[in-house]
């Protein structure tokens, strides 16, 4: 059974099957599974079957790529010209994208079959996936826990074997949490690898597109096609795209990895700590050599994140006016009712609490104090890591301080909510690569090791994660009835 | 009021100028910057604050507000950073506007402006800052509704902050010309006022005269013409004397310029402003200017009126003032140099018709240089005919009122109405004989030492000449025959 995208591509090489035939069973599955994950927000079945004969056509003449005929979702957060893009709030619950983001329009010209858009906590706020307007989605591994999030849904659709691939974004950890709650492979790229443009701004010097798949090589494939400069994009970077396929064969002997000793302290649970340092072993073994390393500004990363992100959500989102388009209220009786209610109604309770902390930490008065600091301590941690990287490769440790939690468990305590994310926010306010595969078990439900790299480092995380998953087979691991592969 | 200067008081004002910079597209979209397109034509999706859109920078216009800062020997930042300043208002789609706030592109120049008495004031600019405009409210036309239109939305504009260093309207009058005459030089800003491609607002504030502190200001917003910021700073100055003479205080605050009603009124005060909440837009890099690309800019700058004035003076030998006058634009400066050119060693005479009647004549009819009825070549070809005796200056006037009409050359006039001037003194002569038979009594009278009734006589000589005959040589003739 194809278990990959990898392997999927090679059997529409030999012939074994068509993209049609895939899309139809991704469709099928998709349908199937909807009541119990509600990892999808929008189905775009007809547009798929036919953009999946285009991709037949086009491998017949001889032009297919390693993505064309793959199906696969992308994170409502991107916009899909036509296509219902709702960033899982109310407030853009009838906004239909008149224009492809780069990402969808990169994957769309590699031949790539989209069918349909993945659920996520509303404008990519949440760790649990449970602030959605669409409701949440839920582990396929345990549906009475969380996905994490805010890719929760992207997450669960590659989990379940819904689709091989699935975009997703990451400002704070919303790539890598769910894939370590889920048990998927999730890469965030480096801060302006992958163009923003059409990816609807939660926090712009921390967004990042990226991808989740089964495997550390689809997740290769999958950026080769992402990657690159984009002239619609300031914050995108002109750097050349490597060869990243090819260099998932590099060999890990040499390879210098360090283990940060911030991440091994209070709050991670034991359960999850063994797989980790299990994974660490398995790196030795491999050839790596195992450094202990400290990031000492690394323990203020998560105020730290609290003071910027909500910060550039409070300016991102003014746009939501009800003015031009999404939600508006019925009957304003002037201009302040208008903005007023249309926004009251629109923004979910998570959505809000951000709105008001940043335009409370950027009030005159409270500037300086809050975000001219938070700024301060970012270009500390930043110079942390800069620092690690000289003495390391790589660095490593968990992705998340648990396993995927109950559904509603952490709702009430925003702050605990928060603490999830304390491994995966640094590499966001530090812009650095991080991935996430799996590598064990607490009980039933998987648990990810993180990678993270240095600046546009992507082709040595992803080789040294293609090692380890030669190696092991976690990543192959799917939920109780779920299918094992995707044909 | 006719003086505000009297009395006790010193008025201090600063201005901000926004001038809409001339580039083909906006400043952070392509979208067309033209003027007058029907509403929402103009704006792509970057314009109307789309999800998922972002700005990418217009790199015309940071070398036209570099070259702005080069022309007021500025200080050219060579690290500015966008900053985003956050309201909300429906013309506005972003819910903030794209500004530059601690680092502006351009800070501290100054601009040396002459006034009315020739002296000349220099007046400080403390910075000029990148900005995009934003769209335009319609509130009337549309029953129960505003209406929007962001066609305007994304317009690139350079905000030109001065010093307070302004004593009088007519002090910041000559300051906001200056400026204006340099952004056309520059031609990065059409000028126009009345599209409201340069606007203007004024902050006043009165204070004792000696006093060491400012009082407390007032801003004053919508002046959209030179005559408005006049008034407009006038009935503010006398609103605040009359205030704090009263026993009341002037508070911070925002002021509308009526124009229709010719007031000025609160339109929001410091505690109702809005706090905008600067930071800097994580969506823009910060704008780094390497030292090659300021001095290319420096070396291209074109010759600026102030450097223009400085070589009439020296080249034609006129007056500062008329130099002056002559370069407030670019266009006028060019003509009076192809005037001139036309005339040669009478550089004087060719600025006193610019200056004179040819410009009387475009104000007459509303006109720019640029669409002028008379070309150089035929303003010259008339001053020429001055020059070489043709016609005299006083008959060159109507000559001219008969060139600007239909638009002829100066020898079509002069020869199409037989306007030549005499120069032939045989008949000039038989014109006074004719004269002198005719008037025996004032002949006898001034010959008997009434001199008055010479001007009499050189009356009826050119009267007689249909005006044609040469003055000097008339009276020169008549000075001798009409000696005893």
């Amino acid at each position: 059974m194809a278990a990959t995208l990898a392997q999927l591509s090679a059997g529409m090489a030999a012939g074994k099957y068509s993209s049609v035939e895939l899309t139809r069973a991704a469709l099928g599955r998709a349908e199937a599974a909807q009541p119990g994950l509600n990892a999808l927000i929008s189905v775009v079945a007809e547009a798929a079957l036919s953009d999946a004969a285009a991709a037949d056509a086009r491998r017949a003449a001889g032009q297919a790529g390693p993505l064309t005929g793959i199906p696969m979702v992308h994170k409502d957060i991107f916009c899909t010209a036509g296509v219902l893009t709702t960033c899982g709030s109310k407030m853009l619950s009838n906004f239909v994208a008149p224009y492809d983001a780069t990402v969808v329009s990169r994957l769309k010209d590699a031949g790539m079959v989209m069918i349909g858009k993945a659920n996520m906590d509303e404008f990519a706020m949440g760790s649990s996936n449970e602030t959605s307007f669409y409701g949440p989605v839920k582990n396929p591994w345990d549906t009475r826990c969380v996905p994490g999030g805010s890719s929760g849904g992207s997450a669960a659709a590659v989990a379940a074997r819904l689709v091989p691939v699935a975009t997703a974004t990451d400002t704070g950890g919303s790539i890598r949490q769910p894939a370590s709650l889920c048990g998927v492979t999730g890469l965030k790229p480096t801060y302006g690898r992958v163009s923003r443009y059409g990816m609807i701004a939660f926090a712009s010097s921390l967004d990042q597109a990226g991808t989740i798949t089964v495997s550390a090589e689809d997740a290769a494939l999958t950026l080769q096609a992402m990657a690159g400069f984009d002239p619609r994009d300031s914050t995108s970077v002109d750097e050349p795209v490597p060869d990243y396929r090819a260099a998932l064969d590099t060999p890990l002997a040499g390879l210098k990895i360090g283990i940060l000793t911030e991440f091994f302290g209070e709050g991670l649970q034991p359960e999850v700590e063994a797989p980790v340092r299990a994974a660490l072993e398995q790196f030795r073994k491999l050839g790596a050599s195992v450094k202990e390393v400290s990031l000492p500004s690394l323990p203020l990363s998560v105020p730290t994140y609290y003071v910027v992100a909500p910060a550039e959500c409070s300016s991102n989102l003014a746009r939501f006016d009800g003015v031009r388009f999404g939600h508006r209220c019925e009957s304003p009786k002037d201009l302040q009712d208008l903005y007023k209610r249309s926004r009251a109604e629109g923004f979910g309770a998570e959505v809000k609490r951000r709105i008001m902390t940043g335009t409370y930490v950027l009030s005159a008065g409270y500037y300086d104090a809050y975000y001219l600091k938070a700024q301060k301590v970012r270009a500390l941690i930043t110079e942390d890591f800069r620092r690690a990287f000289g003495e390391v490769d790589l660095l490593l440790g968990p992705t998340a301080p648990t396993p995927a939690f109950g559904l509603g468990d952490k709702t009430a305590d925003p702050i605990t909510m928060y603490l999830n994310d304390i491994y995966t926010i640094g590499a966001n306010l530090a812009g650095l690569p991080a991935l996430s595969i799996p590598c064990g078990f607490a009980g039933k439900l998987p648990v990810g090791v993180q990678l993270i790299g240095p600046h546009f480092g992507e082709a040595r995380l992803l080789a040294a994660a293609h090692r380890y998953q030669l190696e092991t087979d976690w990543h192959l691991k799917a939920p109780a009835g779920f299918p094992e592969g995707f044909a | 009021m006719s003086d505000l200067q009297q009395g006790d008081w010193e008025t201090v004002i600063g201005l901000e100028i926004h001038a809409q910079l001339a580039t083909k597209t906006k400043i952070f979209s392509g979208s067309p910057t033209a003027y007058g397109a029907e509403p929402n034509t103009q704006a792509d999706l970057v314009d109307l604050g789309y999800p998922g859109v972002l700005p990418i920078l217009n790199a015309e216009a940071v070398r036209m507000a570099v070259q702005f800062g080069l022309a007021v020997d500025a200080t050219i930042t060579r690290r500015s950073v966008f900053a985003r300043k956050n309201y909300f208002y429906p013309d506005l789609p972003k819910g903030y506007q794209i500004s530059q706030y601690e680092l502006p592109i351009v800070a501290k120049g100054h601009l040396d402006v002459m006034q009315d008495d020739g002296s000349v004031k220099r007046v400080g600019i403390t910075r000029a800052h990148l900005e995009e405009d934003a769209g335009k409210s319609l509130h009337e036309g549309h029953a129960g509704v505003s209406a929007i239109d962001l066609n305007r939305a994304g317009t690139p504009l350079v905000e030109i902050v001065s010093e307070p260093d302004m004593r009088s309207a007519k002090e910041a009058i000559a300051y906001m010309k200056k400026v204006h005459t340099l952004v056309r030089y520059l031609g990065i800003c059409d000028g126009n006022m009345q599209e409201g491609s340069f606007r203007c607002d004024a902050n006043v504030s009165v204070r004792r005269k000696g006093a060491a502190e400012y009082g407390t200001r007032a801003e004053l917003k919508n002046l959209n013409s030179f005559r408005f910021v006049e008034k407009a700073i006038n009935l503010e100055v006398e609103r605040q004397i009359e205030l704090i003479e009263s026993g009341g205080k002037v508070v911070q605050e925002t002021r509308l310029y009526d124009a229709d009603k010719d007031e000025t009124r609160p339109m929001r005060t410091k505690e109702e402003a809005n706090d905008y909440r600067y930071f800097p837009d994580p969506d823009l890099l910060p704008v780094v200017l390497e030292e090659s690309f300021i001095e290319d800019l420096r070396s291209k700058l074109p010759e600026l009126p102030d450097q223009k004035a400085a070589r009439f003076v020296e080249q034609y030998g006129i007056p500062a003032y008329d130099a002056q006058v002559l370069t407030a634009s670019r266009e006028m400066a060019f003509f009076y140099e192809e005037v001139a050119a036309a005339v040669p060693g009478e550089a004087k005479l060719a600025a006193n018709w610019v200056m004179g009647d040819f410009s009387g004549a475009l104000n007459k009819d509303g006109l720019d240089v640029t669409a002028s009825k008379l070309s150089s070549a035929q303003l010259g070809g008339l001053l020429s005919r001055i020059v070489d005796n043709t016609i005299s200056g006083k008959l060159a006037k109507e000559v001219f009122e008969v060139m600007w009409a239909e638009g002829s050359d100066a020898d079509t006039v002069i020869e199409a109405r037989g306007l030549k001037q005499i120069t032939d003194a045989g008949a000039i002569g038989k014109l006074i004989d004719e004269i002198m038979a005719a008037n025996p009594k004032q002949l006898a009278d001034y010959r008997s030492g009434k001199d008055k009734l010479f001007g009499f006589f050189v009356g009826q000589a050119m009267k007689a000449s249909g005006g044609k005959a040469n003055p000097a040589l008339l009276n020169e003739l008549l000075k001798q025959k009409l000696a005893p």
